[in-house]
């Protein structure tokens, strides 16, 4: 059993050498197919920190009475933080909103005028919320329309965004849905091209097939090299388009950070590298075993 | 001993290949099948080699029915039959070595066995300095010299020889049935389809003659008779 298993993957291996054109080509369709569905992994990690980009710069502000104390507020901050759909709620306190204030219009000297001849401090206090996501934006102002906070809150900043976080989040989502489809689309194209390499390669084998049947090989002595001929394709085109990836990625990364600020991809890539290579390799092993085993099938029929 | 028992071939959707053919070769033996392209020879031997089902009869080796075999059982069977072909089916990838190790190979014969085998197959069919060829680098007789020390690697008890020499020359075509001939005296049964009317003329041995799929003739020391 053993001694089969070793010379199976002896001859495999044997085989993967001397058809070295062969193999080089499939190897290379292979390379590309899993460059393919890496980079689309990357793309669909830049869609995503693009539409987190957008969706974090969606807020509401919720504005407090003049009169309202400062614990008031804090409570109804305790227990707005309380629901899962808040990431983040922000007190600004009515000092720190002049202080703001201040700093934004300190060049326009009228408006800085009529502040200081108003004498007391005109700006209410607010909680900045985050949502999870930004569909969850309704349900977080309905969490104010309770009637206790009626009387301290003296208005939200939703009812005049609201049409802009729709639209935000109906564009996010759509980038989201898009960019996997996309996905999908052209994995199922590599999948395609790298199984129908392999069945060339195995085509071109079938009378050495027969004549191993004929000879007494049992199915799994005829197919096995075969299949491990397939799994080396997968290796070797997993290191191939790491090899790629990498001074690629170097070179790219850079550029797409000016476009899109708080991304780097390099930075992503080289952290996730092990990971990264390890879902290549499984993507190619996977790929070239199971085109192989399906490929061979019909001409081990004799 | 083998024995056909009644065994008819049918391809659809009309060709009645092989007709209700009842025959016995018994151990030890050197048979000739002669006939016409078309005759029915090679049919004959793809049965026998389980590479077809009859659609009818049974063909028994001892007491075991060939058509009945599981299909994990067939490469144990094929491992007691030595096959030669007239396009000689080396494995093009291997040396003539390993073409021939690799009989071996399939029943897990171990590496010490092989390592003393081959090199002695190799002798008798003369090609010890060519083991390590490739099939493309060898000529005719000589890839099917290797494909008949192949055929012998795992000893077996019958040697299916379908037309060998079809792709030969005169001269290799003596070779390779006086190689035949050698085998058959270490006590091998030899099945040799020929349509060469020289060869069969001049071995001297049974002849059995197909016509469109029946035997017409049967002789113990036949010649050929068809023209």
């Amino acid at each position: 059993m053993f001694t089969t298993f070793v010379r199976i993957i002896k001859s495999g291996c044997i085989s993967f050498w001397r058809n070295k054109w062969l193999s080089s080509s499939a190897v290379s369709m292979m390379s590309l197919a899993i460059l393919g569905i890496t980079s689309l992994l990357l793309v669909n990690v830049l869609i995503n920190s693009l539409t987190a980009n957008l969706e974090d710069k969606i807020d509401i502000s919720v504005y407090f009475n003049l009169d309202t104390s400062e614990d008031e507020i804090l409570d109804a901050r305790v227990d707005l933080v309380k629901l899962n759909e808040v990431r983040s709620a922000e007190y600004v306190s009515t000092g720190e909103a002049l202080n703001k204030f201040k700093d934004k219009h300190k060049d326009n000297s009228i408006l800085m005028q009529s502040l200081d001849e108003l004498g007391n401090n005109p700006l209410s206090a607010s909680l900045n919320i985050k949502a999870q996501q930004a569909s969850q934006y309704e349900s977080i102002v309905s969490f104010f329309e309770q009637e206790k906070y009626n009387e301290i809150i003296d208005k939200i900043n939703y009812l005049e965004n609201k049409a802009v976080i729709a639209r935000l989040t109906s564009i996010t989502r759509s980038i989201r849905q898009i960019g996997l489809v996309i996905l999908l689309v052209l994995a199922g194209l590599a999948v395609l091209v790298t199984f129908n390499t392999i069945r060339l390669t195995i085509y071109s084998s079938r009378r050495e097939i027969k004549v191993m049947k004929l000879v007494g090989a049992s199915n799994w002595f005829a197919r096995g090299p075969f299949i491990i001929e397939g799994a080396l394709y997968g290796v070797i085109a997993a290191l191939v388009s790491l090899f790629i990836l990498y001074p690629l990625l170097w070179y790219i990364s850079p550029k797409i950070t000016s476009y899109l600020p708080g991304t780097d991809l390099f930075y992503f890539f080289q952290a996730n590298i092990i990971v990264l290579f390890l879902i290549q390799i499984l993507v190619g092993v996977s790929l070239g075993t199971i085109s192989s085993l399906v490929a061979i099938r019909r001409y081990l029929e004799v | 001993m083998i024995y056909f028992k009644k065994v008819s071939k049918a391809y659809p959707p009309n060709c009645l290949a092989l007709d209700n053919i009842n025959l016995t070769i018994n151990d030890e033996e050197f048979v000739s099948i002669a006939g016409r392209s078309g005759a029915g020879k090679s049919t004959l031997i793809k049965l026998l080699i389980r590479e077809e089902l009859p659609s009818k009869g049974q063909i028994l080796w001892g007491d075991q029915d060939i058509g009945k075999l599981h299909n994990r059982d067939i490469p144990f069977w094929r491992r007691q039959i030595g096959m030669i072909f007239q396009d000689f089916r080396l494995l093009p990838n291997k040396t003539a070595y390993e073409n021939i190790a690799f009989a071996m190979e399939v029943g897990g014969c171990p590496k010490l066995e092989i390592e003393k085998s081959v090199p002695q197959l190799l002798k008798l069919v003369n090609l010890i300095n060519k083991a390590d060829n490739f099939p493309d680098q060898l000529s005719g007789g000589e890839q099917q010299r290797v494909a008949i020390a192949r055929a012998l690697a795992h000893r077996p008890k019958v040697l299916v020889a379908d037309e060998p020499t079809g792709n030969l020359d005169l001269l290799n075509t003596w070779e390779i049935i006086k190689l035949l001939m050698k085998i058959n005296e270490l006590k091998t049964i030899v099945i040799l389809s020929t349509h060469d009317r020289d060869i069969i003329n001049g071995l001297d041995r049974r002849v059995i003659t197909l016509e469109k799929g029946k035997i017409i003739k049967d002789d113990p020391k036949g010649k050929y008779i068809l023209f």
